[in-house]
């Protein structure tokens, strides 16, 4: 474990997105008790760039709200879509792909049917359909996130546990008088977890991209301010106050490229397969 | 007459490896025409020094110290370009994995072309006719298929064969061969180290052959080299070095070989049945989809036999004989699709559920690979104590229990804390008996145990396994590809060829006198069979005693 | 082949009919009249709208019934009709989805045209500045928002600098034809055809390194040395085409992105496709349009996906010759 800590701090990106994510991390547990400037309140005149009005740093938006209660608030919601949908997502996919691997047969076929069918549609599509009909609340948008992220979960945990099904110590167990529960749970997933870890990274990043996705095509939750909704309302001003589109963006990228980049850190450390050279 | 020199190498390993240096001031020479056997153990560095004379070390090794001279050159000092015009052309290689040493998406006679298209020879409708009488001088049976084959369409021995084929392309003048038999059956063995004896008498091309096997080194070797640690410990001709070595090292290798002899084999089968396998057969499916017929494998077919109590039987047979699959019907890890598998009485193939679970304990498993037979994330304590727990012990006791079995395998008992990656393959293997072990079964089934092991180790395992056999008065099913092993340890024979049993008796009988032809092909195609027996009159005693 | 072929098309044709069967059932399990759910909000006033609903798709017979005329109708591209736009679904889709497509396709054809060289480019060069270089761009258009980076251009390529037209497909009021209208949406094109494959191309690259370095480990590389072949030679016929194979695997799963990500490409830059169809449609509540376009999407990510898996057979010597 420690060495595992160590192969990901001598990665560079890494350290970097671990700086990054806890700064995002801080600024949305911390950020609306010490700045608590509701987001949807008009403040000043509209319009006002960054740096020119005292007590708005990032100035105003087209209906003269606060842009630094937006990004702060936004923070909070970014976050919180991500790590919810990606975790249940993660409950869906685990078990799903546990059971197609374990069992094999016609409960593999079966599971890997229905994996495929939601893999092949086009999931953002399907997502801007789900929210479209059932009405975009912050419940719906999580639910419908996680339910068009969660066939590679399955597509991988099957493939972990198919390899490792077939490893000896897991032939031992059956031998051993160990049930398919206490097989799953103690022999298999614990040697597949660290690829669930990497890939959950990677999917909560992926998620608040999602989530931006929708809030900028409207589909956002109306009652909460996030990154992808000032977008979307910026995007017409976009010519003349083009700092409003510009800003948010950053945010997004920033704790994208955080999530992805440790991502990347944890994979070199916890599937250290490809950064063996040279150890 | 020397055509390759090396002085004094030494091949310097990265940071943080268990050892400064993969070999460590080696020096050697190799005449035209002559077989030079290097062998050693896994980690002896054998392979470096070889790698290094095609300049192909992997990544983060290089030679720091000394030189290789070929034809006057200094290789060490030599420039890619210099060493690219050399490879293929000079000097020519062989691997050991045959399946992965071939490009998988390219046809067979492609990848014997390329070699003259590397060295800008001759035209591409040439290289194509060239290519199939190579591929017809290394006796692969229908060459004007296999040029137009993609790797995957030939059997691993004709895999290696089209290796050789491509190696001796341009008649390189020095053929390295890193333990090119080793992936393949006994008997496709014995035919590509003729293959390569024929090829080094009509071509008068040196051969450095790297093995582990000191049977493989008795039938072709001229010259040996014994190296340990990456250091030279003996060489010298091949006579001197088997027949009369010197190094202790190179006599505890040669005494750690299996064969015939061991304790003495009496005859077990007065004692009551407490295995009557009947009938067995297992069918596999594979492939087979909405337009296309399933193939279909007769995987064990009508296997019938008795083990007795306090017996040890062998089943031997080669890669796809079926033996791996029977053994795993025995304990239903697979589930036969006929016959009955009787122990006391009780019908293993047709139980299910909670009585199958209550009578699996009695028959356990030691497995092949000591790396993937333990799970990695568990202690060795919790290794050892899953299965009585889970048949009811109280945890404590199951542990107590867990530090007497380390102990009875020769381990330390304080091993329970630990993790398996903290332990060697031969200690691993050791843990992988205990396991077996902690729920007193009377039968162990041994799938290939210690065919993963170093000879040394091999031999450490065996004479345990003989130890606890007698100690607890096992039964026990031995599964190997390995007549030498089988000979070793067992009182009966089983010879399986392609899921049918084609020759059963006592081991004695079978080894010295087999009935089926096939049988008699495997005894032959062991390696160094003349000279075991040579051992035999040098020294008074059979091989295999340590 | 021909098997091969058939079986896929099989199984497409049943992932479109659950397709159709998961709308209908969206249609029912959303709040409200599903008469009035199809009708859109604006039609829900209006009782002869309702009662034509009713009586057209029998919505007050049994589920199985509806189903089947559902079903029935989608068969003979009877997609149903937008109240909004007063034109069949299907028509509308069918006149933007030429659009849709030259902008995915030229999207995809460029994001693994780029992707597989700068894949390559970083892996020869690995540990480098180059493969730092590519690596790390690569890494920023992986985490960036596709509609962000597709604001971002329009304001810096046809906004401030004016080089390109930064909406629609052509100029409007121009009456170009042949060439030169060609050559005219060729222009309209570039902006949102890189901005869609830019995020791709940056997956394609991550992997097409990840496999070329996987794969020069492999023992068969080393076979190729030991030949006296050149890097280059090595690199491109034995460490290549192996690592394509992965890539290509990729690109089939990734075709439902792209075509998801037409929806924000489109919307962006006023592309005249089924994906600004459905932003359109989001905005007014046109379920009927949305669900046709959620329904033919999913048909073009199954065409990319025959595509990619006929490219896979053809690579592969394994599967071509054991299927």
């Amino acid at each position: 474990m420690k060495k595992g800590f160590a192969r990901f701090a001598r990665n560079r990106g890494a350290l970097i997105g671990l700086v990054i994510l806890t700064l995002v991390i801080v600024i949305a547990a911390l950020g609306p008790p010490l700045y608590p400037q509701d987001p949807w309140r008009m403040v000043q005149r509209p319009f006002l760039p960054p740096f020119t009005a005292p007590g708005l740093p990032l100035g105003t938006d087209a209906l003269g709200r606060d842009v630094l209660a937006g990004l702060i608030h936004g923070a909070r919601v970014s976050l919180m879509v991500g790590l919810v949908s990606t975790v249940v997502a993660l409950l869906i996919g685990v078990p799903v792909g546990a059971l197609a691997g374990y069992f094999g047969g016609w409960v593999d076929d079966a599971l890997m049917r229905f994996t495929e069918f939601f893999q092949t549609i086009p999931s953002f599509a399907l997502a801007i359909v789900l929210l479209a009909i059932f009405q975009p609340s912050l419940f719906f948008i999580i639910l419908s996130i996680a339910i068009v992220s969660w066939p590679p979960v399955a597509r991988l945990v099957r493939g972990e546990v198919l390899s490792l099904r077939s490893r000896e110590y897991v032939e031992a167990a059956v031998l051993s008088g160990q049930n398919s529960r206490q097989i799953i749970t103690r022999q298999v997933l614990p040697n597949a977890v660290s690829s669930i870890i990497v890939l959950a990274s990677l999917m909560v990043a992926t998620a608040i991209l999602l989530e931006s996705s929708l809030a900028f095509l409207g589909l956002g939750d109306p009652n909460v301010m996030s990154w992808g909704y000032m977008i979307g309302a910026a995007r017409t001003v976009l010519r003349t106050a083009w700092w409003l589109t510009f800003i948010p963006g950053v945010a997004i990228l920033l704790s994208v490229l955080a999530l992805n980049l440790i991502g990347e850190g944890l994979n070199d450390a916890l599937n250290p397969r490809l950064a063996r050279r040279g150890e | 007459m020397t055509i390759l020199q090396i002085r004094n190498l030494s091949i310097a390993l990265p940071k943080g490896a268990d050892r400064p240096h993969a070999v460590e001031d080696v020096s050697l020479e190799l005449a035209a025409g002559e077989i030079l056997c290097i062998v050693g153990e896994s980690g002896s560095g054998k392979s470096m020094s070889a790698n290094a004379l095609m300049g192909l070390l992997p990544e983060g090794v290089r030679p720091v110290k000394g030189s290789i001279t070929y034809q006057g050159r200094d290789l060490l000092q030599a420039d890619e370009g210099d060493l690219r015009a050399l490879r293929g052309r000079d000097i020519g290689m062989i691997f050991q994995e045959p399946l992965s040493a071939l490009n998988p998406l390219m046809r067979i006679g492609a990848q014997i072309a390329e070699v003259f298209e590397a060295h800008r020879l001759l035209t591409p409708v040439a290289r194509q006719s060239r290519a199939l009488e190579l591929l017809h001088e290394v006796g692969l049976p229908d060459p004007k298929k296999a040029i137009r084959a993609y790797p995957f369409q030939l059997s691993g021995g004709q895999r290696q064969r089209v290796m050789i084929a491509m190696a001796l392309a341009l008649e390189p003048k020095v053929l390295i061969a890193d333990e090119p038999t080793t992936a393949l059956d006994v008997t496709t063995q014995a035919q590509i180290l003729k293959l390569i004896e024929d090829l080094r008498r009509k071509r008068n091309m040196a051969v450095i052959f790297i093995t582990h096997d000191f049977g493989v080194v008795a039938d072709i070797a001229d010259r040996v080299i014994v190296m340990q640690h990456g250091r030279i410990v003996e060489e010298g001709p091949a006579r001197d070095v088997l027949l009369h070595a010197r190094h202790p090292y190179t006599q505890k290798l040669i005494a750690a070989i299996p064969g015939p002899g061991g304790e003495a084999k009496d005859d077990k089968q007065g004692a009551p049945a407490i295995l009557r396998v009947r009938g067995l057969n297992k069918i596999y499916k594979t492939g087979g989809g909405l337009f296309s017929s399933p193939r279909v494998v007769h995987a064990v077919n009508d296997m019938t036999f008795d083990l007795h109590t306090g017996e040890t039987i062998g089943i031997v047979g080669e890669s796809g004989s079926g033996k791996s699959t029977a053994g795993r019907c025995l304990v239903r890890l697979v589930a036969p699709d006929s016959g009955r598998v009787e122990m006391a009485g009780v019908d293993m193939a047709s139980l299910s559920g909670a009585d199958l679970r209550a009578n699996r304990r009695r028959i356990q498993m030691i497995f092949q690979d000591p790396y993937s037979s333990l799970n990695p994330r568990s202690t060795i304590g919790r290794i050892l104590t899953e299965g009585p727990v889970s048949y009811g012990t109280p945890r404590a006791e199951a542990l107590a229990r867990a530090r007497e079995l380390l102990e009875l395998v020769g381990l330390d008992a304080s091993a329970v804390t630990r993790y398996p990656h903290e332990f060697s393959g031969g200690q691993r293997q050791r843990v992988g008996i205990a396991r077996a072990l902690a729920l007193q079964p009377d039968i162990i089934i041994a799938d290939e145990a210690v065919s993963a092991l170093d000879v040394s180790i091999q031999a450490q395992v065996l004479d345990l396994l003989a130890d606890l056999k007698r100690q607890l008065n096992l039964s026990m099913l031995f599964i190997t590809h390995d007549l030498r092993v089988a000979a070793q340890v067992c009182d009966r024979i089983i010879v399986m060829k392609q899921g049918r049993v084609v020759e059963m008796g006592s081991a004695d009988t079978v080894l010295t006198a087999p009935e089926h032809d096939y049988t008699r092909a495997l005894l032959e195609a062991i390696p160094g069979r003349d000279y075991e027996r040579a051992l035999k009159d040098a020294t008074g005693v059979p091989a295999c005693q340590s | 082949m021909i098997r091969f072929i058939l079986a896929r098309l099989l199984k497409a044709a049943v992932i479109l009919m659950a397709i159709l069967v998961l709308n209908f059932f969206l249609i029912h399990a959303a709040p409200g009249d599903p008469a009035a759910v199809m009708a859109g909000e604006a039609g829900a006033t209006d009782e002869q709208f309702i009662a034509d609903l009713r009586a057209r798709f029998g919505l007050d017979q049994p589920l199985s019934t509806q189903l089947w005329l559902y079903i029935k109708g989608a068969a003979q591209l009877d997609l149903g009709y937008s109240y909004r736009q007063n034109m069949p679904v299907a028509q509308l889709i069918l006149d933007r989805l030429p659009a849709t497509l030259l902008l995915t396709l030229t999207a995809f054809v460029i994001s693994i045209v780029l992707g597989v060289v700068a894949g390559v480019l970083a892996a020869s060069r690995q540990g480098g500045w180059g493969d730092t270089l590519i690596s790390a761009v690569a890494m920023i258009f992986y985490a960036t928002p596709l509609f962000w980076i597709a604001l971002m251009a329009s304001l810096l390529f046809s906004v401030v600098l004016g080089w390109l037209p930064g909406f629609g497909y052509e100029t409007i009021g121009a009456n170009y034809t042949g060439l030169v209208r060609g050559l005219d949406i060729a222009r309209h094109l570039i902006l949102p055809a890189t901005t869609l494959g830019l995020f791709f191309t940056a997956i394609y690259m991550r992997m097409t390194r990840a496999s070329m370095l996987e794969v020069s480990r492999l023992d068969f590389v080393k076979t190729a040395r030991a030949k006296g072949l050149r890097p280059g030679v090595i690199q491109r016929r034995h460490i290549l085409r192996n690592a394509l194979l992965p890539v290509i695997t990729l690109a089939g799963l990734q075709a439902g992105q792209i075509v998801g990500g037409a929806v924000l490409t489109e919307t962006v830059f006023a592309w005249p496709g089924i994906g600004r169809l459905m932003f359109d449609a989001i905005n007014q509540r046109d379920y009927n349009v949305l669900l046709g376009v959620f329904f033919v999407s999913a048909a073009m990510v199954l065409l990319f996906n025959l595509i990619t898996d006929i490219l896979y057979v053809v690579v592969d010597p394994r599967i071509r010759i054991r299927s």
